[in-house]
């Protein structure tokens, strides 16, 4: 039955999606990765995934070593945070979450310079270890989604029986203007993270993969493909170079262009027996698996109205300014610090905001925001839409508060990639409004 | 400078996205007037300096009643070209010698009634411009038939005539020499109505901008063209030339606001709209098919618009009852 819905899918549709072209601004897409030393001292938020926070086991004055895990899964979406410097737990404070505004815990701790580890897993080859030691370690890593969804691999990783896996995408694409981390990862350590998709395939039990990078990184296709001509697997892996375009990364769309399959509404890749992971994620689960490293570090581009935009590798919970003063401060009349891309990206209070895992950029800006006016229904936003909604049919239903019929326009489907809202000629803020809609549906829902 | 010295005060935080692309509903406003300049010019070419004034009543009653209803209704009144529009579209499709006060009382209507009464721009349900000029032909019939034949200079006297549509139009040259006189607007009709050519031009500027797509104008001329073309005794370039079809078909029929939203829905208004003006023309006895083939399918939109929208990505049907019977 499944079979034959994916047949009918690849018969009928055009795998293309609508979506946008901002200016790319890859400032920084030739500046090396560099490292970044240690911070004095890293604020650690207690939930950095999707899925339930971790649980604190340190308490204030503990002293704890660089890759200690200091707080503890809880569930099975839910991952462990470690910490990225040795040093002495400051205090335990509530912070307000980056991401999803929530309040939560986050642990602070002041580093003592020396950055002494703690005893780390025995490195292995993963031949050597069982599909479940496999899967415990990634967890224990707390490897998540890196490409900004934080989503945990190890979950990824466990597809329930009755959903086969036949593909894995790889996530190059990085469509977001201004990030060149995942571009420079593929430049720098194509290697790893070729054996962090080895790994994958094999814990998956999946023939073929498909590794996806938009047309505009010519270098890092070339850099791919020729890694890959050295594969012990040939014909397995292959590298797409695909037309730049927003939001061509989105897990969705990518999928829907590589194999022409659609995921149903409101189901995730799994669904069409796919899965899609980032290239920042599988650099992570090599070090987790060959190396034996916890998930302590990243790739962070800085770039915008910093006077010199680089990539840097960095400890988690470092703030932001200390990055921002690594690339030499900021030039011109900035007012915003967004963390992530300008389509998708979060817009922070304080210059001192601490990174997270899913904190792939670091942007510096001047606002572009503008007073809306009527909609005067052009049509750009549906045109726009990857996910083919009719986006200012949300902004009309939310402002007279029928959040009933949001459900009828199949709101849940809406990535909030933004594309609607970019190209609206009357400024109007449609993710803002599609944000309200639906909470205030799924509010009605619980009633 | 290092953030040392920046203080958290000055960011700013709202939702993504942060960037915007170059597009406003300004630059599309004056895209739409520029483009109508060019029929405009045909007007005063072809009908005399007296048009200049009609076209300058109307914008002027325009931007005044839109200033006005906005003073009234307590908001703040921005020039966003949309009431030049109006009053450019308006002043096009009037008779070239109607008294200036008529057009000022049409202008005023459409823009007080037919546009700001509905909530303003973005609300109206009907092209302002067309409705209001439904209106006058309503309230003073025998103003709005008076038709004139092309002046030889801008200044001579004007003559009058029966438009290329009407039955009492007779044409002394051949066909082809018609076609030539249709395309290029030396006909009698309305004041920017004529000129074939020049509103095609103004058109294809709107597509090349991006402003309108081609569905609407492609369409809706397609099925006059095509209709008239199996009806017997129809000569299908002569109605796709005249009776103001292409001004129609480029420049209201097009009108986001009055017009659906997505392309399907587009292509089943334009169709509907042409089979409309052939009815009208062909079968019914009132002038002015293009007029109200477009306010017709204006009420129509929010219908279509209800009913016909893009397949979302990874709409799954719901299930019928009787596979699940199977
Ligand atoms: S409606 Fe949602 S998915 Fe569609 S363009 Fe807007 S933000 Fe993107
Ligand atoms: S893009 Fe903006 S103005 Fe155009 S229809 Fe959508 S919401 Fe309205």
């Amino acid at each position: 039955m499944k079979d034959d819905t994916v047949v009918k899918m690849k018969l009928f549709n055009n795998k293309k999606s609508n979506g946008v072209h901002p200016t790319e601004n890859k400032l920084s897409s030739h500046k090396k990765i560099e490292s970044t030393g240690l911070p004095k001292e890293v604020t650690l938020p207690l939930c950095q995934h999707i899925g339930a926070p971790a649980q604190a086991i340190v308490k204030r004055g503990d002293e704890v070593k660089t890759g200690q895990k200091i707080a503890e899964a809880c569930g099975f979406v839910s991952v462990p945070i470690h910490s990225t410097v040795s040093g002495k737990v400051k205090k335990i404070t509530k912070t307000v979450s980056a991401v999803t505004s929530r309040v939560m815990e986050a642990v602070v701790i002041e580093s003592d310079g020396k950055d002494e580890w703690v005893e780390l897993n025995k490195p292995a080859h993963p031949g050597t270890l069982s599909k479940e030691e496999i899967i415990e370690r990634i967890k224990e890593a707390g490897i998540v989604g890196l490409g900004g969804a934080t989503f945990p691999t190890h979950v990824k990783l466990q597809p329930p029986p009755d959903k086969p896996i036949d593909s894995i995408i790889i996530n190059g694409c990085e469509c977001e203007p201004y990030i060149t981390s995942d571009h420079r990862l593929m430049l720098e350590h194509g290697e790893e993270i070729l054996k962090g998709l080895e790994i994958m395939m094999n814990v998956i039990g999946c023939k073929r993969a498909y590794i996806a990078i938009e047309d505009n990184k010519p270098d890092a296709v070339r850099n791919m493909k020729e890694l890959l001509s050295k594969d012990k697997y040939p014909g397995k892996i292959t590298v797409e170079s695909l037309g730049t375009q927003y939001p061509l990364g989105a897990e969705k769309t990518l999928l829907k262009r590589i194999l022409g399959r659609e995921v149903p509404v409101g189901c995730l890749p799994m669904e069409v027996g796919v899965v899609v992971q980032n290239v920042g994620t599988l650099k992570a689960l090599y070090d987790a698996i060959y190396l034996g490293k916890p998930l302590v570090e990243r790739v962070v581009t800085v770039t915008g109205m910093v006077k010199e935009p680089k990539n840097l590798l960095s400890r988690f919970g470092r703030p932001a300014k200390e990055l921002i003063d690594m690339c030499g401060g900021i030039v011109g009349d900035a007012d915003e610090l967004i963390f992530g891309g300008p389509m998708m990206g979060v817009t922070q209070p304080r210059f001192d905001e601490p990174t997270q895992r899913g904190t792939n950029s670091i942007l510096v800006k001047k606002s572009e925001k503008v007073p809306e006016s009527n909609c005067i229904r052009c049509g750009a936003c549906v045109e726009s839409c990857p996910m083919n909604l009719m986006p200012t049919v949300y902004v009309q239903f939310t402002k007279n508060e029928w959040y009933e019929e949001l459900e009828d326009y199949w709101i849940e489907n809406c990535v909030e990639c933004g594309s609607c809202a970019y190209s609206c000629p009357a400024n109007i803020p449609l993710v803002q409004y599609i944000k309200v809609g639906k909470s205030e549906l799924a509010k009605l829902r619980c009633k | 400078m290092m953030t040392e010295e920046l203080s958290d005060k000055k960011l700013k935080v709202s939702t993504s996205p942060h960037v915007h692309s170059k597009k406003s509903t300004e630059k599309i406003m004056y895209t739409v007037c520029l483009a109508l300049l060019l029929p405009a010019a045909a007007g005063v070419y072809f009908f005399g300096v007296y048009t200049i004034f009609i076209i300058l009543s109307s914008v002027i009653a325009c931007i005044l009643t839109e200033y006005a209803a906005k003073r009234l209704r307590k908001h703040e009144f921005k020039m966003d070209g949309s009431a030049i529009i109006t009053g450019l579209l308006f002043a096009l499709i009037m008779p070239p010698r109607i008294p200036l006060w008529a057009v000022v009382i049409g202008a005023s209507f459409s823009i007080a009634i037919i546009k700001e009464a509905f909530g303003g721009l973005g609300y109206n349900i009907f092209n302002p411009a067309l409705a209001g000029r439904a209106f006058l032909s309503v309230s003073f019939a025998g103003m709005m038939t008076r038709w004139i034949a092309p002046v030889a200079s801008p200044f001579a006297e004007s003559v009058t005539t029966a438009t290329p549509l009407n039955d009492s139009f007779v044409y002394a040259g051949t066909k082809t020499e018609l076609y030539m006189d249709l395309l290029w607007g030396n006909v009698g009709g309305s004041l920017g109505e004529t000129s074939a050519l020049l509103i095609l031009i103004g058109g294809i500027v709107l597509l090349l901008t991006g402003v309108i797509k081609w569905r609407i104008p492609v369409i809706y001329i397609g099925t006059v063209f095509a209709f008239t073309w199996l009806i017997p005794g129809e000569d299908p370039i002569l109605h796709i030339l005249a009776g103001g079809l292409f001004l129609g078909a480029f420049f209201m029929a097009t009108d986001y606001v009055t017009a659906p939203l997505t392309d399907r829905g587009q292509m089943l208004f334009a169709l509907c709209a042409g089979l409309l003006v052939v009815a009208i023309r062909v079968y019914g006895s009132l002038p002015g098919g293009v007029a109200f083939s477009i306010l017709i399918m204006n009420a129509f939109t929010p219908l279509i618009d209800r009913y016909i929208r893009p397949k979302p990505y990874g709409y799954v049907p719901p299930e019928k009852e009787d596979d699940k019977d199977e």
